[in-house]
């Protein structure tokens, strides 16, 4: 069984540099023990390896049910630099929530 | 008499920023204070390029459209305003507003500008500073510098509503400082008050980018709902004499402010939690919760701060040769591999005319354009738009390529349509030094009616 990471928490994405940070926030509780247990800089960085990112740094928030994503290397040279569509990378935050994590149905938000 | 509580909204979170907002919370938010952040990294090196063509340009080019707006409702209300439009040139945009404000109804006001953020000197004298990107020295820039500014704090801020001023207008100035240096004229917090200057900086940190903290950047339908999305309110904060930091938004407003919204902005642009970085104190976010007091209305707790550090930032621009692009799109049976054959004849035409480039980038969008993820993954869809970008040196290579992609129309695969040419733009790009605080001398300059 897998859960996307979509179902059990919202993301923002912001731009320093050549470096994308991506909160990803629990809707509740169960969701929270789950991004904080599966959602690793290992799964993380898999997912972004693409773009040419990395390393991948990752900061808790419990009180918020947060974790902050530092993706260096993410933005193709940079949002004054890159030839990406979106060079601010604002859409990162959707590829992220696009992660599968390992778990059954808890966290999941009733919209 | 000091006040106990002042109350300061966001009327601008970009230089391009939507102007109705900014006039909805200057006339409905009871306001003591109006920030405008209007300074992204590499816009202050554009305008620089602006004032090196014309010494009385070099200010926010929206300046005049966003002031005939908010000046003549705050003036009246007796608000404060504060802004970063001054840009490359902070005299220059209080020149032009002295001219243009009476026509608004506004011929009397005062007016400090803070000077002293420009530092190309100070860079061109000091070529061994280590770039914080990568470590080389700064001299590799230096014949392609077209700016250099330091990230001043709240201090300049306070100092500039200290002349009595109604309005200050700045150059460069560290984003949440803007919302900080109201606080300090106010209350007249110090510098060893952490606690009070964390608060602070927290809350201009939430507040600077406009509608992102209302439920801007936020909306997702049947899961993540925002009221009123298009009637969006910008943020305001009631801040009291003790530190004690309150937000909340134009009474009436649309939008969404909530521990959720909060919590997104918290996190935006920030990395490590436990020091952020500014030029007024080092912010620990990392044990900061949020109390929702009723709809619309949040408090702020646990906001720590340690001492400001003794350096600032300095943000250098400097050319880095030019862009092309354009766009093509194809739709119907085979769509995709139209596009596809597009893209190679393109490339093709580019490399028979002996054009080259440093880097190049092809995008299907509607495939693969945003999350550049495997094409050959991704279902086929009934459109596509193909896109190509290329990096050069040379301005007629990059003015190729976007010429190329529109010419696909005429003698391109069949069924081409809706071509853009984007042309050739010259890149503004950036990087950072550290440079000791005493070798900025800012000052506050009076600008008077000529």
């Amino acid at each position: 069984m897998s859960i996307r990471l979509y179902d059990i928490a919202h993301a923002r994405a912001g731009d320093k540099g050549n470096t994308s940070n991506i909160s990803v926030t629990a809707y509740n509780d169960a969701g929270w023990q789950v991004i904080h247990r599966e959602l690793t800089t290992e799964r993380v960085l898999a997912h972004f390896r693409h773009l040419g990112a990395g390393p991948v740094r990752r900061y808790e928030l419990p009180q918020l049910r947060a974790l902050n994503f530092v993706i260096e290397n993410a933005l193709g040279g940079g949002v004054t630099r890159s030839l990406a569509i979106d060079p601010h990378g604002k859409s990162l935050s959707a590829l992220m929530l696009t992660i599968d994590l390992p778990g059954h149905n808890e966290g999941a938000a009733a919209p | 008499m000091a006040p106990t509580k002042i109350r300061i909204g966001c009327g601008a979170g970009f230089s391009d920023d939507r102007i109705p907002p900014g006039v909805e919370i200057v006339e409905r938010g009871d306001l003591d204070y109006l920030a405008m952040e209007c300074l992204a990294e590499r816009t202050i090196a554009r305008e620089t390029l602006d004032r090196a063509k014309d010494p009385t340009k070099g200010y926010t080019p929206v300046l005049l459209e966003r002031m005939e707006a908010i000046m003549p409702p705050a003036l009246k209300r007796g608000i404060k305003i504060v802004t970063n439009m001054g840009a490359a040139n902070p005299m220059g945009a209080a020149n032009i507003l002295r001219k243009h404000a009476p026509d608004w109804g506004c011929p009397d006001y005062r007016c400090a500008v803070v000077r002293g953020d420009e530092v190309t000197d100070i860079m061109r004298a000091h070529p061994e500073l280590a770039l914080m990107e990568d470590g080389a020295p700064l001299e590799s820039l230096l014949p392609r510098m077209a700016s250099a500014n330091a990230y001043l704090g709240a201090d300049v801020v306070a100092q500039g509503f200290a002349t009595g001023a109604d309005l200050v207008i700045t150059g460069r100035v560290a984003d949440p400082a803007l919302f900080l240096g109201p606080m300090l004229h106010a209350f007249g917090w110090s510098y060893d008050d952490y606690a009070k200057l964390a608060n602070g900086t927290l809350a201009g940190h939430l507040l600077e980018c406009s509608g992102q903290l209302t439920g801007g950047c936020f909306a997702d339908p049947g899961k993540k709902e925002v009221e009123d999305l298009a009637g969006l309110g910008y943020p305001l904060a009631d801040v009291w004499a003790d530190g004690r930091v309150e937000i909340s938004k134009t009474p009436g407003s649309g939008g969404r402010l909530d521990v959720a919204t909060c919590t997104e902005q918290l996190l935006y642009e920030m990395h490590d939690p436990t020091a952020y970085i500014t030029p007024d104190c080092v912010l620990d976010a990392s044990g900061v919760s949020f109390r929702q007091l009723a709809k619309d209305r949040v408090a702020l707790d646990g906001a720590r701060g340690k001492p400001r550090t003794a350096t600032y930032k300095v943000v250098v621009g400097y050319f880095d040769g030019y862009m092309g692009s354009g766009e093509m799109g194809f739709a119907g049976v085979n769509a995709v591999a139209r596009a596809k054959l597009g893209i190679e004849v393109v490339k093709e035409r580019l490399r028979r005319r002996g054009l080259t480039y440093s880097e190049m980038r092809i995008d299907l969008i509607g495939m693969n354009s945003l999350h550049a993820n495997d094409a050959a993954l991704a279902p086929e869809p009934y459109e596509v738009r193909l896109r190509i970008a290329a990096r050069t040196t040379d301005k007629k290579a990059a003015e190729a390529v976007g010429a190329e992609v529109r010419s696909l129309h005429m003698q391109g695969p069949t069924g081409a349509g809706g071509g853009v040419n984007f042309g050739a733009r010259q890149i503004l790009a950036v990087k950072s030094v550290l440079i000791p605080r005493e070798w900025v001398r800012p000052e506050i300059v009076m600008e008077r009616a000529a």
